[in-house]
């Protein structure tokens, strides 16, 4: 198979990581929720993990953002 | 305007003759250094501006620098405890630049200095090298227990190389997280940007559609605007946290 080609696919197989940034992100705004329903008053203490879940969920499926591009640009 | 969405992360010189010379390694004078000096001079005018007066009731500008001032105190203390506010000019001088450079980025045609891995790796390694001078000033070579957590023997054979590992993979996963949102974001605004030109220039029905692009551009744009801030606060808070481990190793609690 072409080289470019194969560094396409493999690039575009890199970006599967971005499912399970999807499935955790829908997990920490989800169980947020829940817990925010259950107990409102604890709520608004609680803002702040969640958006740092959220970011700490997030960059891990952009890590394979940036192996897709390293793939395409680096080597 | 470049029309390729990875065009707007090119490092350019902006003067054509470097300003000097490191062991043949010419050094130039690129668009990052010249965004990287506004925003530090705009982050200290600022302070300065808002740490002048102290009027004992604050104006706009002074309650604004008081506030930031105290966010990443009480995100300090709540982090890394009370002794870890020794360490608070550090850690609110990064995350005043990681926080500025993130804003800047956003206004159009602004260079994103946060969106070049070689800057948030210098930022996480200087983490990182903090923590572990840290680390060694306050216990000596006890430090190296971060390492070795209270566990059964046999487990121990497993978990030292993983504890291992984990401590040096930090200064990676901070610099790549904070570089990733931001060259993420604003490659998606671009390939965003070029739907609007493709489809105004498509003529007819599809010029009129080119809006719907357009106002995506402006959620991806609140998006972006919330991720600047998070990804500031969350290599501050991370910074606490690596602190509070070299400060108190386990015993925290």
């Amino acid at each position: 198979m072409d080289i470019a080609a194969a560094k396409m696919i493999g690039a575009g197989l890199a970006c599967f990581a971005l499912a399970g940034a999807g499935v955790g992100i829908g997990l920490v705004f989800g169980n947020y929720l829940q817990g925010a329903l259950r107990n409102p008053g604890a709520a608004a203490s609680q803002t702040t993990n969640m958006f740092l879940g959220f970011a700490l969920c997030e960059a891990t499926g952009l890590f394979g953002l940036v192996i897709a591009l390293i793939i395409l640009f680096g080597m | 305007m470049a029309m390729t969405p990875m065009a707007q992360f090119s490092v350019k010189p902006l003067i054509s003759a470097p300003i000097l010379t490191i062991a043949g390694h010419p050094i130039y004078f690129t668009n990052q250094a010249l965004w990287m000096c506004v925003l530090v001079s705009a982050a200290s005018l600022f302070l300065i501006a808002g740490g002048a007066k102290r009027s004992l009731v604050p104006g706009r500008l002074q309650s604004m620098a008081e506030l930031s001032y105290e966010f990443v105190g009480n995100m300090i203390q709540s982090a890394a405890g009370k002794d870890g506010l020794r360490f608070f000019p550090f850690v609110f001088a990064i995350f005043f630049f990681v926080l500025f450079s993130n804003y800047f980025g956003l206004i159009p045609g602004v260079f994103t200095v946060t969106s070049q891995i070689a800057v948030t790796f210098a930022l996480a390694s200087l983490v990182i090298l903090v923590v572990i001078i840290t680390g060694f000033m306050e216990h000596g070579f006890r430090f190296l227990k971060l390492f070795v957590p209270e566990a059964p023997f046999i487990l121990l054979i497993l978990m030292v190389p993983i504890e291992v590992i984990s401590f040096f993979t930090r200064p990676i996963s901070l610099s790549v997280r904070l570089f990733a949102n931001m060259l993420a974001g604003h490659t998606m605004l671009q390939v965003f940007a070029g739907f609007v030109i493709a489809l105004a220039g498509a003529g007819g029905i599809l010029s009129a559609l080119s809006i719907a692009p357009m106002l995506l551009i402006i959620a991806i744009m609140a998006l972006e605007f919330l991720v600047a801030g998070l990804q500031a606060y969350v290599f501050a808070i991370l910074t606490c946290i690596y602190l509070n481990e070299a400060l108190h190793l386990h015993d925290h609690h």
